[in-house]
């Protein structure tokens, strides 16, 4: 593992999208990802994500920053696609009711209803990583935490989330620590060793770590009840802001695409399928 | 002074739960209003455990049994929970990367605040003023990574300080910190007692450097018990801190050396307030009877840098063009500021990182293909922060570790294992577990676990933070046993004391550049060096200065060479 | 009951570390298993410890956060359904909170026994049963596929939890001290 790698590539670019309040944020991704989770309609999916696209031209994200992770969900929906085919190949003609054969590969049928199904789920899928992607390389993390209270979650959770960002990166640190200085003391580590041996050195490092972590853990809750965490029912946060016109209008945006999506499917489709079968 | 004790220990004993004994034996204590104490004594002793006693971690955190009493403000502690205790008493706790809860600086600040409901502006506008104080205030949007030791340690000041408490309890501030960032700490710290009229108490090992600024009182703990509670002048007077292993001030030292008797009135706590005229003339004479020796080694070169540079994100240099050569079976430092890139160093050495451009030579040959593994058969590393390197629940198995490791035989672990954990000051301890350690007594633990392997070189990283005198004295003696056996000794080290009186010679870094590879008495009368590396002047060369001798230079060494025979004798 | 809920600064902070942990494990601590292309969690084992010692709510927010902001690395976005699933099989280790001796310095035989129970439960219904439901509902994945899916998972993640959940209790007893146990020498 590459222990040069932060946790969030956060740059604090000026764009309106920087500009935005955490809670704003939060809420809109949430507002549209539940959108595109809800609606099983091509056209309400492509559409959120050419807005999706557009926001992250808008917040000026570079392609290099985020070809990583396209990599992944690329393989990660190509090997979705192969194995829901193999496994249920007329799951599209049972949702859309009607059955157009186009070609036959092996004695299994290849049908319209499956290839729409498929590539709706595809899109449905790949629409929610560019929403995803802004968020978190426009969102500082100290504002996380206070959003996450700021819709609702209990404030100790929200300091849960608060600590894990905090610490990440000191415990990434110690584990490559941990790594090389139990190699200093013999241990070898390469990627020849059997499977047992491996297993056996992973946990070598894995169990120190964890025990440095329970120790840490009393100390840091020591500091922190020193300080008085969790003395009463709530707390105030440094990094919360007060929303403003620009959040007023992208929540206006988001909730509006949120209530299109849901009416699509409530009174247009009169289901979550867009069926252009019949 | 006014006849209410803020603090008052009466009959106090306290005992862990998984301890035999008590740990705080019948503790009785008075502390007035704005009084400033400094509490010292060995590693183990109890200190920390006082400490916690009073900000409410003890029984709140720690399990025990109390008896006696603790009134803070009047009220007995035992009726009152952390929350109340955390508004009368402030704690920085040694550990500034625990004390360190936020993403940034401001946050981290703003913490007790946030905890209290206090609204949003007026929050940011307290922190502001509050990070002016400790001179922070360009720095709040930055994250624990971008600082170095000495401003996470400012920030946890201003942390306490934002709740308006009575108390403060510093528990070792000066661990790490470098010598020039020590003394302003200290500085801060003097500043804020004046300003606020606080009630402060420090718990440091580092006794001359907290007597950098004027102290009310001196407590003296050993074995869970006061033993002394005086002013500075009387307790450097007396035999105290000898018989309890404690490092006293080292112009105290130099004049016991040369046979002054050391009393009361020569008001002898601080050296700005120390009298010289009753001991000028014997300083003088002894300094005629000292005279430096030469130290030159000529023996072949065992670990070579050369033009060594490094850094860690491809951007910021961390070393840069390092040269140096280190002989077979010397002792050297590498000393200088917080983030100079020590550490960095010896992970170099060690293989854990590999240098960007330069050679590291090992007998003359490259190492630049030898894996950590292979390095580690020559070079021993004990690092700087002792989590990173323990491993096993237990003390024996921890140290026996690498032997296992290496498939030494069990009936030849034993011994060995034995042996160093003697040297260490460890044997008591032998079945513990590690979390029922103090922090010097773990240090030691690592220190144990690589000397048990018996390496060509060896690298201590800080190995005397938070150690008392006579711990490390007995693990140093060890190292200079070894070192005349063959074995090279390199020392990274903020203790001036210690580079001076064990390494003849110290190699300094300022800013990942070598600025200075010399003696080690002549690096600390260099004023530039000094300030560049934020190193600080001894007490010596000011007590020479003030006994009219000339070169400050000369007497520091035959100071320590005079130590040398004594200690050979 | 009401035990087993109970949040302090401690559970706090144990989530917040516990979540760091699970995600750095999850994302680079893989044990490559002997059928190709799965491998073992490795954070599993961590989620049912910390479960085990801070109770549901640890577990659960442990392996909800955690898992969640390692999808969110890797994939810029998490995977709800199966962060959910994690959450919900890291409340259910939870319930081995205080019931056994791991506290006191024991942990052997019938602990060990409680532990498994309780961790393969928690897995087969994570797994089994919320993972694929939830594919079923936000993503209409055919249920032939999902549950296939889930039976896999459940059974390497109880034998992750199993073997190094144990393996870890074990060396924690280790490291407990009985009442007035230590003395020096
Ligand atoms: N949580 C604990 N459980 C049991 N014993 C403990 C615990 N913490 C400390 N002790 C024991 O109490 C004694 C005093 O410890 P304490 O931490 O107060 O020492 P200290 O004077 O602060 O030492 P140092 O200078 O090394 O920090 C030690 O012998 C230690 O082993
Ligand atoms: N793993 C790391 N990744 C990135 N930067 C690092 C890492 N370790 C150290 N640094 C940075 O490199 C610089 C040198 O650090 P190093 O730990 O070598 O300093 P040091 O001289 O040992 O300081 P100290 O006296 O405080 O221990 C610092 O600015 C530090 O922030
Ligand atoms: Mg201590
Ligand atoms: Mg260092």
């Amino acid at each position: 593992m590459n222990p040069k790698m932060k946790i969030f590539s956060y740059n604090s670019a000026d764009t309106y999208i920087h500009r935005l309040s955490g809670l704003t944020k939060l809420l809109c991704f949430l507002l549209l990802t539940f959108a595109v989770m809800y609606s099983y309609d091509i056209r309400v999916i492509l559409a959120v994500m050419a807005f999706s696209v557009l926001l992250m031209r808008l917040s000026l994200i570079q392609f290099s920053q985020i070809r990583v992770m396209v990599i992944y969900v690329l393989i990660f929906l190509a090997t979705n696609a192969v194995i829901s085919f193999f496994f249920s190949p007329e799951f599209g003609v049972s949702i859309y009711g009607t059955r157009h054969e186009f070609a036959r590969v092996f004695g299994v049928s290849l049908t319209y209803e499956q290839l729409f199904y498929q590539v709706t789920k595809f899109f449905k899928y790949a629409a929610v990583v560019p929403l995803g992607m802004i968020f978190l390389l426009t969102t500082n993390p100290s504002e996380f935490a206070s959003s996450l209270n700021g819709i609702g979650v209990n404030y100790k959770a929200a300091y849960a989330v608060a600590l894990t960002l905090r610490y990440f990166p000191d415990i990434q640190r110690d584990y490559h620590d941990i790594y090389l200085s139990q190699q200093a003391r013999g241990l070898e580590l390469s990627q020849k060793a059997k499977f047992l041996d491996r297993f056996k050195n992973s946990l070598l490092i894995v169990i120190p770590l964890i025990f440095s972590t329970l120790d840490r853990i009393e100390v840091i809750s020591n500091a922190m009840d020193l300080r008085g965490f969790s003395k009463s029912k709530t707390r105030t946060w440094y990094t919360s802001r007060k929303l403003n016109r620009q959040d007023a209008l992208a929540l206006g945006v988001s909730a509006l695409i949120f209530l299109i999506a849901l009416g699509v499917s409530l009174f247009i489709n009169h289901s979550r399928f867009y069926n252009p079968f019949i | 002074m006014n006849p209410q004790p803020v603090i008052e220990f009466s009959h106090f004993t306290f005992q862990y739960f998984s301890q035999a004994e008590p740990t705080l034996h019948d503790i009785n204590l008075k502390i007035y209003p704005g009084e400033k104490i400094l509490i010292v004594g060995p590693s183990g002793s109890g200190k920390s455990t006082l400490g916690h006693c009073l900000n409410g971690l003890i029984p709140f955190s720690y399990k025990g049994e109390i008896q006696g009493s603790l009134k803070i403000n009047g009220h007995e502690t035992s009726t009152l929970n952390i929350f109340q205790l955390s508004k009368m008493v402030g704690t920085v706790l040694q550990d500034s990367d625990a004390q360190f809860v936020g993403l940034t600086v401001g946050e981290d600040i703003a913490f007790a605040l946030e905890n209290d409901n206090v609204p949003c502006d007026p929050m940011r506008q307290r922190v502001r003023e509050v990070a002016q104080m400790v001179d922070m205030d360009n720095w709040l949007t930055n994250s624990p990574f971008e600082l170095s030791g000495g401003q996470k340690q400012r920030t946890s000041l201003a942390g306490v300080m934002i709740d308006d408490v009575d108390i403060l309890l510093f528990d070792e501030p000066l661990a790490n910190l470098d010598p020039a960032t020590g003394k302003t700490a200290i500085e801060i710290i003097d500043d804020i007692h004046k300003q606020s009229g606080k009630t402060i108490l420090i718990i440091e090992h580092r006794l001359e450097d907290v007597l950098h600024r004027d102290v009310d009182r001196v407590i003296v703990i050993n074995d869970g018990r006061i033993i002394a509670d005086m002013d500075a002048h009387a307790l450097v007077a007396s035999s105290i801190l000898q018989d309890t292993g404690i490092r006293e001030p080292l112009y105290v030292t130099a004049l016991k050396y040369a046979g002054v008797q050391v009393t009361e009135d020569m008001r002898a706590g601080h050296i700005e307030t120390l009298q010289t005229q009753f001991s000028r003339d014997a300083l003088q004479t002894w300094y005629g009877s000292i005279q430096a020796g030469d130290h030159l080694n000529t023996r072949p070169s065992i670990l070579t840098m050369e033009d060594v540079s490094f850094t860690y994100d491809g951007v910021r240099p961390v070393l840069t063009e390092i040269n140096f050569d280190i002989r077979e079976g010397e002792m050297v430092s590498i000393v200088g500021k917080n983030g100079a890139g020590k550490s960095t160093l010896s992970k170099l050495l060690c293989g854990f990182e590999k240098e960007d451009r330069g050679r590291i030579l090992y007998r003359g040959e490259d190492i630049k293909d030898k894996s950590i593994k292979e390095r580690a058969e020559i070079i021993g590393l004990v690092m700087q922060n002792p989590n990173q390197m323990i491993s096993k629940p237990m003390i024996y198995d921890e140290v026996a570790l690498g032997l296992r490791l290496r498939g030494v035989p069990e009936e030849e672990i034993k011994p060995r294992v034995e042996k160093v954990l003697n040297v260490c000051g460890l044997a008591p301890f032998i079945e513990w577990p590690i979390s029922a350690l103090s922090y010097g007594q773990k240090k030691r633990v690592t220190i144990a676990s690589i000397l048990v392997l018996d390496p060509k070189i060896l690298i201590l990283d800080e190995p005397t933070a938070g150690q008392d005198f006579r711990h490390y004295t007995e693990i140093m003696e060890f190292l200079v046993e070894i070192n005349h056996l063959g074995v090279t000794v390199i020392l990274i080290t903020h203790d001036m004391h210690l580079m001076l009186e064990y390494t003849p010679r110290a190699i300094v870094l300022a800013g990942g550049r070598k600025i200075a590879d010399t003696a080690a008495a002549v690096v600390l009368t260099d004023a530039q060096v000094i300030a560049e590396a934020n190193l600080k002047e001894t007490s010596l060369f000011a007590l020479s200065h003030m006994a009219g001798i000339e070169n400050g230079t000369q007497f520091v060494q035959g100071f320590i060479d005079y130590e040398r025979r004594l200690k050979n004798r | 009951m009401k035990d087993l809920f109970k949040v302090n600064t401690r559970t706090i902070v144990a989530t917040g570390l516990g979540a760091a942990i699970f995600t750095l494990l999850f994302m680079y601590v893989k044990v490559p298993s002997p059928i190709p292309e799965t491998s073992f969690q490795t954070a599993y084992g961590v989620s049912a410890l910390f479960a085990t010692l801070f109770g549901p709510i640890a577990g659960a927010l442990i392996s909800f956060i955690g898992h969640a902001l390692s999808d969110a690395i890797q994939y810029g976005s998490p995977w709800w359904s199966w962060v959910i699933a994690s959450g919900v099989s890291g409340l259910i280790f939870g319930f081995a909170f205080n019931r056994t001796k791991v506290e006191e310095g024991e942990f052997k035989g019938k602990d060990i026994l409680t532990f498994n129970v309780i961790q393969v439960i928690g897995n087969a219904i994570a797994w089994i049963v919320v993972a694929p439901l939830l594919d079923i509902l936000i993503y209409q994945e055919p249920a032939s596929l999902v549950f296939t899916q889930g039976v896999t998972a459940a059974i390497m993640n109880a034998i992750s939890a199993g073997v190094i959940g144990t393996l870890l209790l074990v060396a924690y007893a280790a490291t407990r001290t009985k009442k007035g146990s230590l003395s020096k020498k």
